[in-house]
């Protein structure tokens, strides 16, 4: 093992080392040479770009309509998936870093913008229930109604703190960013900071998790308890426009998203910054001893990724309509290192094709569409056994083929002088 | 007279049968009694009977109790004509009636000459009541026991006396002693004299009854009154300020109101109500009703309403202020005289005192059991986890196997006893087997990568899960403990203890001492040292480090069974019940410190009572109580990231 280690970590060391570089040219030299040292970059982009193109024309908002409304929600969310799963393949593929807590920053962001549209969506209605009333309301009286309306459910008809912010919606596009963004640091901190590593962070994170979920669940936690955020499908103020349109919105705004990520991720994989996070992922205690700050190149990276995959949730949630605490347990984070490593981690096209492959067969398969398969007299139900062959495929895969899905690639014939 | 009158008439005339009532004793002193009630008695509403049925057990008849009984049983019956009760066995279209005062046979009537009194339960729960002084002296000591039972339930004052007069003639010593105590109890709230009362009081000093304080705290209820002058008294408790605990300053306000000392204030939805029914052409008292959009703006144009006469005058929020600073309020004792008030405050506060320590023996014992239960769901991991280094995440679902097998056993075996006897070597058997067949299939390749081992298992745990759940369904099945297990062990009124968290409690120790025992003193523990420690020397002194490891994993999965048994004995046995232990026994054992027994054991203990602890701060939320706790382990860990128990020196770094 330890020979291995140092092997790649020497290569991937040297070969990287070039990558400081391109920084040091001007902006548009940035983009030749960026582009021509990834041009797996190019052909992601072009490959979502031609995805988008195409299924706007076959959907049903602006084109021809061969793609329900529902199935571009689903493409949607696909894509924020898949941008969740390229957060974790960051965190873990590239920093060694398995975080069983980037659903739970998903989910954060999930419910900072659910906040906005559930505020945003009642005033509306609420004003308009008002407008008809013989006195004009009071702030207290638009206040008051608004918080009935949504904390109805949960026996309370005031605000909580935290939904101080819940008005604006620039300032819960900032929370999108910093609450996560926040947590993850100070948790990242404390973690690193006193050396937990291994399958002890991986259970830290995990419990880190569950407190969060265990805390959504609460009625009193100020986020509706187990009811979550609902209706968060419709955008206030704009009840015209039809969803398939607002669904095309979304689908846009996700692949751009994706692969704006993407862009991100590869730049910060490659170059000098990316061969010293691969190198703490293979030999931490070695790249401290060379006088790297680890520390400080974990929480950047735990922080950037958590980051990330709260802005996945927050264009996730609006697309899925509700948010409920059940979409941050446990389980969630672990269905997203099952897609990183079926795709292939320590790449990122792997982390997007593992996303992408895996929920759009969940989707097929829990969706009842899948035929039933008899066996001897037994029908196996895909609805129930799906789950089985998923883990056991997971089995599978970290035992046989621990390169995934996206380890196919490496079947194709290289052109000569192409590093990986 | 009348009605005797008429009767005679009617006997005259031949209309009814002559014979019976003639030999019914009319003038009996119980049938008189009868007779003076008896309008209310055939009324037979809840409301209008109390006169009679007190006229009846007061009456020092001997008959009383019977006729009590009898109308109880709905066997009274009175005559349509002549208005005589008497009681009555209906048979057929016949009644065969006998009389009230000395159950004489009167023979035969046609029943339809008779109306059966038939008193609703609320009659009857009074008629009881008034039958318990003829019960307190029965010499069946079961019927006196229950007479007893009903008093303690809704005691009246009229029982006292019944009781007092009982308890000298009471052979049993147990039924004696109940009885002194309940006379002492009801001498605490009907006695007439105070002397007696604080005596009684006094004698309770330090007793933990929850009716000792059900019979202490009405005495003890204060009023809050208002006074602008100083009130002196010795019933006044003292000064209460407006807006301290549980007395806010709209109460002090509201109590001003309501004595008709201050004005009254509004509120918005009133004050918005009156506003609308006086909108006069676009604007309210000259207000324009666009300008009503404030809650100030609203106050003035209710100011000016009020000022034109056409609303109630109310009081502004500055002028609440002045007011309120106007007046004192004091707590009042109004629930026995002040003598009385104050012997009961101090016995209680001292009955407090003595409660909260109970309280926390209590919050003592749960913690334990509740540690007792994370030490079982974990010890099996400080084997495979603590002693090989191997992460196994679907240690959750081998409890979870262990539990459905129990639940299996128990289809087949209908005896809880026998079951239970059969289940755990069973539950050992197959988790076992599950752990040795997932070494040898998944884990042995992944040995020195414990990243992978976590995936590899947590892949194993989602199929595992799922297949409980396609077989089991996803409702809760039941494990019944056996009989002798039901139950708690009650030292007093508040610590208690079930069985069965006593059992879970014995069943860890001997976990303990079975670990202990086989890494200690067996073989088998020796060369599981040796392989953990150094798998390579170990295979050179002849033992088989493959055989070891497949050994020791499935000795820590069957124990996981055998804790799978326990816990399903205590909470509901699901599916998901292993992954709801999963987080909090890996957070156990890494507490503890990896690798040593004592530390999973104190680890356990560590989060058990940190749970019970939160809850008792907030005993509403049991969500909230796993939330912090798991929030403080993750600061813990991050002061002692190896644990309680830190292993030091050469075995740390394997």
């Amino acid at each position: 093992m330890p020979k291995d280690a140092t092997s790649s970590f020497g290569e991937k060391y040297l070969g990287g080392s070039g990558g400081l570089a391109p920084q040091s040219v001007g902006a548009k030299g940035v983009e030749t040479t960026f582009i021509a040292k990834h041009p797996s970059v190019l052909i992601f982009l072009a490959c979502l770009a031609v995805f988008t193109i195409g299924v706007t024309i076959l959907a049903e908002g602006f084109g021809i309509g061969v793609i329900s409304t529902s199935f571009v929600k689903t493409l949607g969310k696909t894509l924020c998936l898949c941008l969740v799963a390229l957060a974790m393949d960051l965190v873990w593929g590239y920093c060694g870093i398995l975080s069983l807590g980037h659903m739970a920053f998903f989910g954060i962001g999930g419910y900072a913008i659910g906040m906005w549209l559930m505020y945003a969506r009642t005033e509306l209605i609420v004003l308009s229930s008002l407008a008809n009333a013989p006195l004009p309301p009071t702030p207290d009286e638009i206040t008051n109604g608004i918080a009935t309306q949504i904390f109805g459910v949960v026996g309370a008809s005031e605000f909580p703190p935290i939904w101080a912010f819940a008005h604006s919606l620039s300032l819960q596009l900032a929370a999108v960013v910093i609450v996560p963004g926040l947590l993850a640091l100070v948790f990242g901190w404390l973690a690193f900071r006193s050396r937990v590593t291994g399958v002890y962070l991986s259970i830290l994170t995990q419990a880190m998790t569950l407190a969060l979920a265990l805390y959504l669940f609460q009625n009193d936690s100020g986020l509706r308890g187990n009811n979550g955020l609902s209706g968060l499908q419709n955008l206030p103020g704009l009840d015209d426009v039809p969803q398939s349109a607002v669904s095309l919105w979304f689908f846009w705004a996700s692949a751009l998203a994706l692969g704006a990520g993407y862009l991100v991720c590869t730049w910060v994989v490659s170059g000098k910054f990316g061969s010293v996070i691969r190198a703490i992922r293979d030999d931490e205690a070695r790249v401290r001893f060379l006088g790297y700050s680890v520390e400080t190149y974990k929480l950047f990276i735990f922080t950037l990724t958590a980051i990330l995959a709260a802005i996945a949730g927050a264009l996730y949630y609006p697309q899925a309509g509700i948010i409920n605490p059940a979409e941050i347990a446990p389980i969630a984070s672990i269905y997203l290192a099952v897609w990183v490593a079926i795709g292939g981690r320590g790449r990122l096209y792997g982390a997007v094709i593992g996303a992408a492959f895996v929920s759009l067969l969940s989707t097929w398969f829990t969706g009842g569409q899948a035929p039933d398969i008899n066996i001897a007299g037994v029908t196996i139900q895909w609805v129930d056994w799906w789950t089985v062959l998923l883990g056991l495929s997971f089995v599978f895969v970290t035992l046989f083929a621990p390169k995934g899905i996206g380890g196919l690639f490496d079947l194709i014939p290289r052109r000569k002088g192409e590093t990986s | 007279m009348v009605r005797f009158f008429c009767l005679w008439l009617l006997a005259l005339c031949g209309l009814l049968p002559l014979q019976p009532i003639q030999a019914q004793s009319v003038d009996a002193p119980i049938q008189q009694l009868l007779q003076t009630h008896g309008e209310i008695i055939a009324k037979s509403s809840r409301k209008s009977i109390g006169p009679a049925i007190d006229a009846l057990a007061g009456s020092g008849l001997p008959e009383a109790q019977v006729v009590l009984q009898r109308w109880q049983d709905k066997e009274m019956w009175v005559g349509k004509d002549t208005g005589l009760f008497v009681f009555g066995d209906k048979d057929g279209k016949e009644l065969l009636a006998t009389d009230v005062a000395d159950g004489s046979t009167l023979g035969p009537f046609v029943a339809k000459d008779f109306k059966q009194l038939k008193p609703n339960s609320g009659i009857r729960g009074m008629i009881a009541a008034a039958l318990v002084q003829f019960q307190l002296s029965n010499p069946d000591p079961i019927v006196r026991l229950t007479a007893l039972s009903a008093i303690e339930r809704d005691a009246e004052a009229s029982h006292l006396t019944a009781l007092r007069a009982s308890i000298d003639g009471e052979p049993n010593a147990d039924i004696l002693a109940r009885k002194t105590r309940l006379e002492r109890l009801l001498t605490i709230q009907f006695a007439e004299d105070d002397v007696e009362r604080i005596a009684a009081i006094k004698g309770f000093d330090g007793d933990l009854g929850v009716d000792v304080r059900a019979a202490l705290n009405p005495l003890a209820t204060t009023q809050i009154v208002a006074s602008d002058t100083p009130l002196t008294g010795s019933d006044i408790r003292g000064i209460i300020a407006p807006g301290s605990d549980g007395f806010s300053e709209t109460d002090a306000y509201a109590l001003l109101v309501a004595d008709d000392k201050a004005k009254p204030i509004i509120d918005p939805e009133d004050q918005k109500q009156i506003l609308v029914a006086n909108i006069n052409g676009g604007s309210v008292a000259g207000f324009p009703v666009s300008t009503l959009d404030t809650q100030i703006a609203r106050d003035e144009a209710y100011a000016a309403l009020a000022a034109a006469g056409r609303a109630d005058p109310v009081a502004t929020q500055a002028e609440t202020a002045t007011i309120l600073a106007g007046f004192t309020f004091y707590e009042r004792y109004i629930g026995a005289p002040p003598n009385v008030a104050l012997a009961a405050v101090a016995v209680l506060s001292n009955i407090e005192n003595k409660v909260a320590v109970n309280q926390a023996v209590d919050l003592g014992l749960d913690a334990l059991s509740l540690a007792s239960i994370y030490f079982l769901a974990a010890i099996g991991l400080a084997i495979t986890f603590g002693v090989m280094g191997v992460i196994n995440m679907a240690h959750g679902e081998f409890i979870m196997m262990g539990a459905y097998t129990g639940y299996v056993v128990q289809l087949f075996v209908p005896d809880y006893t026998l079951s239970i006897i059969l289940a755990i070597p069973l539950a050992f058997a197959v988790t076992f087997a599950a752990g040795v067949a997932m070494e040898r299939l998944v884990i042995r390749w992944l040995y020195h990568r414990p990243l992978e081992t976590l995936l590899a298992t947590f892949g194993v745990s989602i199929a595992l899960q799922q297949i409980a759940k396609n077989i089991f369904g996803t409702q809760a099945r039941p494990l019944t403990a056996p009989g002798w297990l039901d139950g708690s062990l009650i030292i007093n009124d508040i610590v208690q203890i079930s069985y069965i968290r006593i059992a879970i409690f014995i069943l860890a120790l001997l976990f303990l001492a079975l670990f202990l025992i086989v890494m200690n003193r067996t073989r088998l523990g020796l060369e599981v040292r040796a392989v953990t420690q150094n798998p390579r020397m170990a295979a050179s002194m002849g033992i088989n480090p493959d055989k070891i490891n497949m050994l020791t994993f499935g000795f820590g999965s069957g124990i996981a069974g055998i804790a799978g048994v326990a816990i399903g004995l205590y909470a509901k046995v699901t599916s998901e019940m292993g992954a709801d232990y999963i987080v909090q026994s890996f957070m156990t054992v890494v507490v503890g410190g990896v690798g040593n027994i004592w530390g999973t054991l104190l680890g356990a203990t560590m989060v058990g009572s940190l749970q019970k602890g939160i809850e008792w701060l907030n005993p509403s939320n049991t969500l909230a109580a796993q939330t912090y706790m798991i929030l403080f382990i993750i600061l813990f860990i991050q002061f002692r990231p190896r644990g309680i128990i830190a292993l030091k020196g050469r075995a740390a770094e394997a």
